[in-house]
């Protein structure tokens, strides 16, 4: 991949998904010399999607940092230095690449703490690109935060926004344990205007970019921008669909996913993910254990097809979640 | 550890320079260390059938050189990393043997607050970094804490131990790359004792010198017997002192041998019993025990002074653990997260 264009103006606030993830690192950089950013291609490359493009200019190679090939090795260094006192921010290309790491990930950074019985604790960030869309076939496309929000121990964000882009990389590393950030492919290049008055965000709860009374429309990371257009397209309708994005899915905010089910007594789940055993249907069983008794019509679930993503333009589209199956689940559950 | 006689294991206050040690008092150290590691797992074998502890346990015994020799050359600001063959290494390291065996009881008051158990011993104060279970798993970590004082410029020394059946795992390829990549102060030293688990080094390596496929990293790396504390220690300093001198990570293949099984559940079939024999016949406590005899400094009176302080240390440990009391269930959510939450 290469590192793309930038083209926004700076100067009016227009920004890029991407800009807004590297003013994020620079930022990190700049505040704690503790902070290091380390990966595969991160430094001379500039990051395999660009997020890190002239980061080693100005910080130098000890603290953007080039790592082998060696997935394992380099996320369990930064869990190691992460328990020597330093706040390391490893990047893994893609989420796919990360099973390779996957037990570092599992075994020791999510485990640690309780293994040593709150003795050692972990600050380390994870950040790795998720999800398809760029046709970039069955090894480079697949969403698998659900698996990661399986663990505990560790938190997983999914940032949607310019302004989560921006904003949640401070919070993520001044927590006490490992925090994976999982970048939809799609949103790099999205533009956009950035409130520079937004000082903070946390990491706990869920946003409500849409506020709606007939369904509410869960969704995060790459989907919520076809939640918002389906929303948008049942408006037409005279429908009204409230949509929250999840931001965190470990731990997920079940006030503001039952809270706003409770209001509007109807919910469609989208998920990049694949349906069978995936962060949809624990959304969805939560709804159902919390919220029973508020539904007016069964949960519905957008997901990716059981399939691996392929190559063919038509056939990755099939394969996903797309406005007009999150419009048609949302008249199912209103009908 | 203190010097032989004393029953304290309180570790690194103990130790004094080997300028004002004897020899005579440092061999008579080094023999208490590795009699401590002998008897608390002999004890840990009784406790065992006896179903005071349970799950799985991993006997060291028969490789208590390698871990007390390599400690000789490590000090309290350095880092241990370790395996789920463990309870030598955290001995060594000072970690007492009340915290040790009450962990093994899965009490509150163990090393892990009983979360851990054999496999997942931890001393954060002491730098040691577990306790690691999946085998070669620990190697990454080894070389993130060496990362971590590279890049503050702190004269550290992190030691990793593992198995000649981690040297076969992708884990050892991608971690001493990047150690000898970026120059880490780690000390690698895997105790080959010929078996991963139960299949034979020629069986699980195509090449069997360990030493020398470990050079080709760009270490610097060498065998040593693993049976003789005192080449250990020999190779230990000569290793450090190069790593803190900057020469980057250094490979120890200490070869060795483990005495008993696998772990408990090891019937043990893969053996031949007179290659047990024979390396019994090497027996680095025994060894150094007739060795301190037959020059006169080591007088049965002594020996035996030294066996029941051993002895009082390890019932003291056993009965604190049979005395703790169980952790209650309520805080079973502990330790999960900083944050007090657990969803859900």
């Amino acid at each position: 991949m290469k590192a793309g264009g930038d083209h926004a103006d700076r100067h009016s606030g227009a920004t890029t998904f991407r800009e807004a993830l590297r003013d994020a690192l620079r930022e990190a950089l700049t505040a704690d010399d503790r902070v290091f950013l380390m990966g595969e291609d991160v430094g001379r490359y500039g990051g395999c999607f660009g997020v890190s493009l002239g980061l080693i200019e100005e910080f130098g190679p000890d603290r953007v940092r080039d790592t082998p090939l060696s997935e394992s090795a380099f996320v369990g260094a930064g869990i190691g230095a992460a328990l020597a006192g330093m706040r390391p921010i490893v990047e893994i290309m893609t989420v796919n690449f990360s099973l390779l790491a996957l037990d570092q990930i599992l075994n020791n950074a999510a485990t640690l703490r309780h293994m040593s019985g709150g003795q050692l604790n972990v600050p380390l960030v994870i950040r790795m690109t998720t999800g398809a869309g760029r046709q970039l076939a069955a090894q480079h496309s697949h969403s698998l935060e659900g698996w990661y929000a399986h663990i505990p121990g560790i938190r997983v964000l999914a940032p949607a926004t310019l302004k989560d882009a921006r904003l949640l990389l401070g919070p993520a590393l001044a927590d006490p344990d490992p925090v994976l950030i999982f970048e939809h492919g799609t949103l790099y290049n999205m533009e956009g205007h950035l409130d520079p008055a937004v000082p903070a965000v946390d990491l706990d709860h869920a946003a409500v970019p849409r506020e709606g009374t007939d369904l509410t429309v869960i969704a995060y990371g790459g989907c919520l921008s076809k939640a918002l257009a389906a929303a948008e397209e049942l408006a037409g309708d005279g429908i009204s669909a409230e949509v929250v994005d999840l931001r965190s899915l470990r731990p997920l905010d079940d006030a503001a996913i039952i809270g706003s089910v409770r209001r509007t007594h109807r919910a469609v789940v989208v998920d990049e993910g694949w349906r069978s055993g995936g962060l949809s249907s624990e959304i969805s069983a939560r709804i159902t254990e919390q919220a029973f008794f508020d539904l007016d019509a069964p949960v519905e679930r957008v997901c990716s097809a059981e399939v691996p993503i392929p190559y063919a333009r038509q056939m990755e589209e099939a394969a996903l979640p797309q406005v007009p199956g999150i419009v048609a689940a949302a008249r199912r559950v209103v009908s | 550890m203190n010097s032989a006689g004393e029953t304290s294991t309180a570790g690194h206050q103990g130790r004094r320079t080997k300028a004002k040690d004897s020899a005579a008092s440092h061999d008579r150290r080094l023999l208490r260390d590795m009699m401590l590691i002998r008897r608390f797992e002999e004890r840990c074998v009784e406790l065992y059938s006896a179903a005071a502890i349970r799950g799985f346990v991993h006997l060291y015994i028969g490789e208590e050189a390698v871990a007390v020799g390599v400690h000789q050359a490590l000090t309290e600001r350095d880092a241990v990393v370790s395996t789920y063959r463990e309870h030598g290494h955290a001995l060594a390291r000072g970690v007492p043997p009340k915290a040790v065996m009450a962990e093994m009881y899965g009490r509150v008051t163990g090393c892990s607050k009983g979360r851990g158990g054999s496999m997942h011993l931890f001393d954060s104060g002491r730098r040691f970094y577990g306790g690691n279970a999946i085998v070669a798993g620990g190697l990454p970590l080894a070389a993130g804490l060496a990362l971590a004082d590279r890049m503050r410029s702190r004269d550290r020394v992190t030691c990793c131990f593992f198995g000649d059946g981690a040297f076969a795992e992708g884990e050892f390829h991608e971690t001493a790359n990047l150690a000898a990549l970026w120059e880490l102060p780690v000390l690698f030293v895997c105790e080959n004792n010929l078996y991963a688990m139960g299949t034979a080094l020629a069986r699980e390596h195509a090449q069997t010198d360990l030493a020398m496929r470990a050079a080709s990293y760009g270490m610097t790396a060498w065998a040593v017997d693993g049976m003789d504390v005192h080449a250990v220690e020999k190779a230990a300093h000569r290793a450090v002192t190069s790593i803190r001198a900057g020469g980057g990570p250094h490979f120890l293949e200490a070869r060795t041998y483990r005495f008993r099984a696998h772990s408990m559940y090891d019937p043990d079939r893969y053996r031949p019993k007179d290659e047990i024999a024979e390396w019994k016949r090497h027996d680095p406590v025994t060894g150094l025990t007739e060795a301190l005899r037959s020059s006169g400094q080591l007088t049965s009176a002594r020996l035996k002074k030294v066996e029941r302080g051993i002895t009082e240390e390890i019932e003291a440990a056993v009965a604190a653990a049979e005395q703790a009391p169980q952790e209650p269930v309520e805080s079973l959510l502990e330790h999960v997260t900083g944050r007090d939450e657990e969803e859900s």
